[in-house]
């Protein structure tokens, strides 16, 4: 299997992520497998913005490397910044004018100057085409043919579309075919960011209302669902204001969602409780970054697990769950909407910044619906409470009159501090909880790959770094997915007669092997990373190499 | 839906002044269509209105009800929304919503039950009580000017300003009518004397007056609304200030339908 690193780097505003989604789109359309790797700065113009593809053409390998086989450079800061990675049989291909020559010269490198402002001049394009000429260079030393590239342009670039295309021809003409790409026989996938994937999951399963407030990395979701015809769309004044409305459209009848990240999930906190009390389904999006506080905003940390978990007061039940990739986002963007109707209670999909905003290849592993919820007869004798544990759902505008209260109440959802009416109803909503356990048995909650004495446990985004980076070792990988209810016994079932037991992190606490100790199970080590970084496959592969002792 | 009040036992004071805006809200609903309306209320004395009245309701948390309600007529336009909020909940812990349900104009109605008092945690200062006021925790007086909630309304963009008075029950009924009637944010400011820690109605008495002169143009409305600036001694205008017709957040935003998720994957490969 070949696999190959591409880094295409620039200042902020040079449109260096564009190029990434043209060329990993160039290879898709050539039936290999893609991914790209997002990295940027909090700030809207210079800095050094990068995305690394990984390309494959038969298993797609959802992580960067450290290794690089090609350097695409809009700028000098791109060569600085990424020479190091390059290798023996690696290719630069830089803006020939970056004149510094020294950081150019390094043995067995194949350095490539592709003439961008002459590209741009002779086409009468203008400098915001730089990363057309670099990418359309890169497709033809390839060897892939211009009509590939030509419809793939003709979408990305729906404002001055003719002229990038005259760009690109003149670089495909002026650039020498080095290399030979050929169709793998594999068919395209649709390549989606996580963010979206969940959007079109929750979609599928019937969602109509996104309220959010922007934060990065969560900001995908909520801008996607802004472009779809046939929902409607809010953007308020904070977070308390956004899952308060969402409450809102909810107990009107609409199924709805909510994207953000760590900061505004706090402010978010409140109002969960109230969803938990009053009933109302509520579908946050959680998608984690660098904390505490503002921390690193536009880079990845898996430190909200525990948050997550917790958030709210009162004791409530709650569904959680972490997808690893795109296919997972894809599902439990709708399952976990289904799940919050289901049950009339709060539901948190978590992500990361890696899930969030790298493009990966949706395989279609999995199908979600919408799913049927228990609705009450919209009549005078309606109680919004009934019931020994899901009560029938109804919307206002019909028959019933519908209460719904953040107070402890009685069946007809009226307030109480009677001991007996208080209890009953904890009861009640604690066999909610007990009949979403009963569920987990068929659910997905958590995966195993692979087989070995010793396990690796992770959660999120680490799935394509781990995969990759253990290949070749004997061990056996443990993903749980649900994380509230904990899949308690299945994981137990994964992890029988393993020696040894890892958990793989991108945090400083340990937090899943805080909750896996929570549920009695023993964690013997932990690999943990908190430099805001992603692993790597070489980087990873190393220290579990000198944690296992192979 | 006949009867609009619950057999709910009733735990507001004895003359508090939440009686009378129920009964000009419970007239006024009459008029509309009950079914069709949905009552949020906060927390407080007036948030029990939940409790006591036979309509769909959310009894919401301090403060949220005006984006509770937002939330609520943004899923179904159909529906006549009206938050019935108090001073606290909207001048103090949910004022952002209060400014930007009126800069949005959402199609909303929002009754203030100003009694100017944090009473159900019995009695603590809120933005419009007095500068001076004595409470629980503020035994010497707060040092704070309060905040005119008509002038800033209107400064706010709200396309709908009006006042009213818990002891004037037919003018407030029309004034809540009126309200539900508009298309877009309206604003219905409510003196409400608090019979226990603030009790105001002998000054309201003598000093409300009915506008004759309503539907005031901008600036006249604003200098109208700063005739009493919740201190001095003035005459307190009732009615209603300033109306005017902008669209709505709500009728802006497009129709639900189903979507293709499918036809989106294609389109992303």
């Amino acid at each position: 299997m070949e696999n190959f690193q591409i880094i295409v780097g620039g200042a902020a505003g040079e449109g260096s992520k564009k190029a990434g989604l043209i060329i990993a789109k160039m290879f898709n359309s050539y039936g290999y497998r893609v991914f790209i790797h997002e990295d940027y700065h909090s700030l809207v113009r210079g800095g050094h913005n990068f995305s690394q593809i990984s390309v494959s053409s038969d298993i797609g390998i959802e992580a960067k490397k450290d290794r690089i086989d090609f350097l695409l450079a809009l700028n000098e800061d791109t060569v600085m910044k990424h020479k190091d990675k390059l290798g023996v049989g690696s290719v630069l291909m830089y803006d020939v004018s970056i004149t510094n020559t020294e950081v150019l010269q390094k043995d067995g490198i194949e350095t490539i100057p592709v003439p961008i402002d002459e590209i741009i001049n002779e086409s009468e394009g203008s400098s915001l085409m730089k990363n057309t000429a670099l990418v359309s260079s890169f497709s033809k030393m390839m060897g892939m043919e211009f009509e590939k590239i030509k419809p793939i342009l003709e979408k990305e670039f729906n404002r001055e579309t003719e002229k990038n295309i005259k760009v690109s021809e003149t670089a495909f003409n002026k650039t020498e075919k080095r290399r030979e790409t050929i169709e793998t026989g594999k068919d395209p996938l649709p390549l989606l960011s996580g963010n979206k994937a969940v959007a079109m999951g929750a979609l599928k399963a019937g969602l109509e209302c996104c309220i959010s407030y922007p934060m990065t990395p969560a900001t995908g979701v909520f801008s996607f669902l802004t472009t779809v015809e046939g929902i409607r769309t809010c953007q308020p004044e904070n977070e308390i204001s956004v899952v308060s409305m969402a409450l809102g459209t909810a107990y009107a009848g609409r199924r709805t969602i909510v994207s953000t990240s760590g900061g505004g999930f706090a402010l978010m906190t409140e109002s969960l409780s109230f969803s938990a009390q009053s009933e109302i389904p509520l579908l946050i999006v959680l998608s984690q970054r660098m904390g505490p506080a503002t921390g690193v905003p536009t880079y990845v940390g898996q430190g909200d697990l525990l948050f997550a978990l917790n958030s709210g007061h009162g004791d409530m039940e709650r569904f959680v769950v972490a997808p690893g990739d795109v296919d997972e986002a894809y599902y439990w963007g709708g399952k976990a909407l289904n799940i919050a109707w289901r049950y009339q209670m709060p539901s948190i999909l978590l992500l990361d910044k890696e899930l969030s905003e790298n493009t990966y290849g949706l395989e279609g592993r999995y199908q979600i619906e919408k799913e049927d919820i228990v609705e009450g007869l919209n009549d005078t004798g309606y109680k919004r409470y009934e019931g020994n544990d899901i009560s029938p759902i109804a919307f206002p505008g019909g028959e019933a009159v519908v209460k719904a209260t953040g107070y402890e109440h009685t069946k007809d959802g009226i307030s109480t501090e009677t001991p007996q009416e208080v209890k009953e109803m904890v009861e009640k909503r604690i066999r909610k909880g007990e009949r979403l356990r009963e569920e987990l048995e068929v659910l997905e909650a958590v995966k195993v790959y692979k087989e070995g004495p010793v396990a690796i446990v992770f959660w999120g985004s680490t799935k394509g770094a781990l995969l990759e980076a253990t290949k070749d070792m004997n061990v056996r990988l443990v993903q749980p997915l649900v994380m509230q209810p904990f899949p308690e016994k299945r994981m137990k079932e994964a992890l029988e007669g393993a020696e040894k037991v890892i958990c793989v992190e991108m945090n400083s606490g340990g937090q899943l092997a805080q909750v896996m100790r929570m549920n009695g199970i023993e964690v013997d080590d932990k690999v943990l990373k908190y430099d805001a970084r992603p692993f790597t496959v070489e980087g990873l592969r190393s220290i579990l190499e000198e944690k296992i002792n192979i | 839906m006949d009867n609009l009040i619950l057999p709910t036992k009733n735990t507001w004071c004895p003359g508090c002044g939440n009686f009378g805006i129920q009964n000009a809200l419970k007239e006024a609903v009459s008029e509309m269509d009950p079914g069709k309306t949905v009552l949020i209320s906060g927390i407080g004395c007036h948030g029990k209105i939940s409790d006591y009245m036979n309509l769909n309701s959310v009894y919401a948390l301090h403060g949220r009800s005006i984006p509770v309600g937002t939330g609520i007529k943004i899923g179904n336009r159909e529906l006549n929304v009206v938050c019935m909020v108090g001073d606290g909940d909207t001048y103090d812990e949910g004022v952002s919503h209060f400014v930007h349900a009126a800069k949005r104009n959402s199609d909303i109605t929002v009754i203030v039950n100003d009694n100017r008092v944090f009473a159900l945690t019995v009695n603590q200062p809120t933005s419009t009580s007095p500068r001076g006021y004595v409470s629980t925790t503020s035994p010497k007086g707060t040092t704070e000017d309060p905040l005119n909630p008509l002038d800033t309304a209107l400064s706010l963009g709200a396309t709908f300003v009006a006042r009213g008075y818990a002891g004037k029950q037919e003018h407030l009924k029309r004034l809540i009518l009126e309200g539900m009637r508009h298309r877009g944010f309206s604003f219905i400011e409510v003196l409400q004397p608090c019979v226990v820690w603030f009790n105001t109605f002998p000054e309201y008495n003598e000093r409300c007056y009915e506008m004759e002169e309503e539907y005031l143009p901008i600036e006249k409305a604003r200098e109208k609304a700063r005739e009493w600036d919740y201190a001095n001694d003035n005459q307190i205008p009732l009615g209603i200030f300033y109306k005017e017709e902008k669209p709505t957040n709500e009728e802006q935003l497009g129709d639900i339908h189903q979507v293709d998720v499918l036809a989106m994957m294609e389109e992303s490969k």
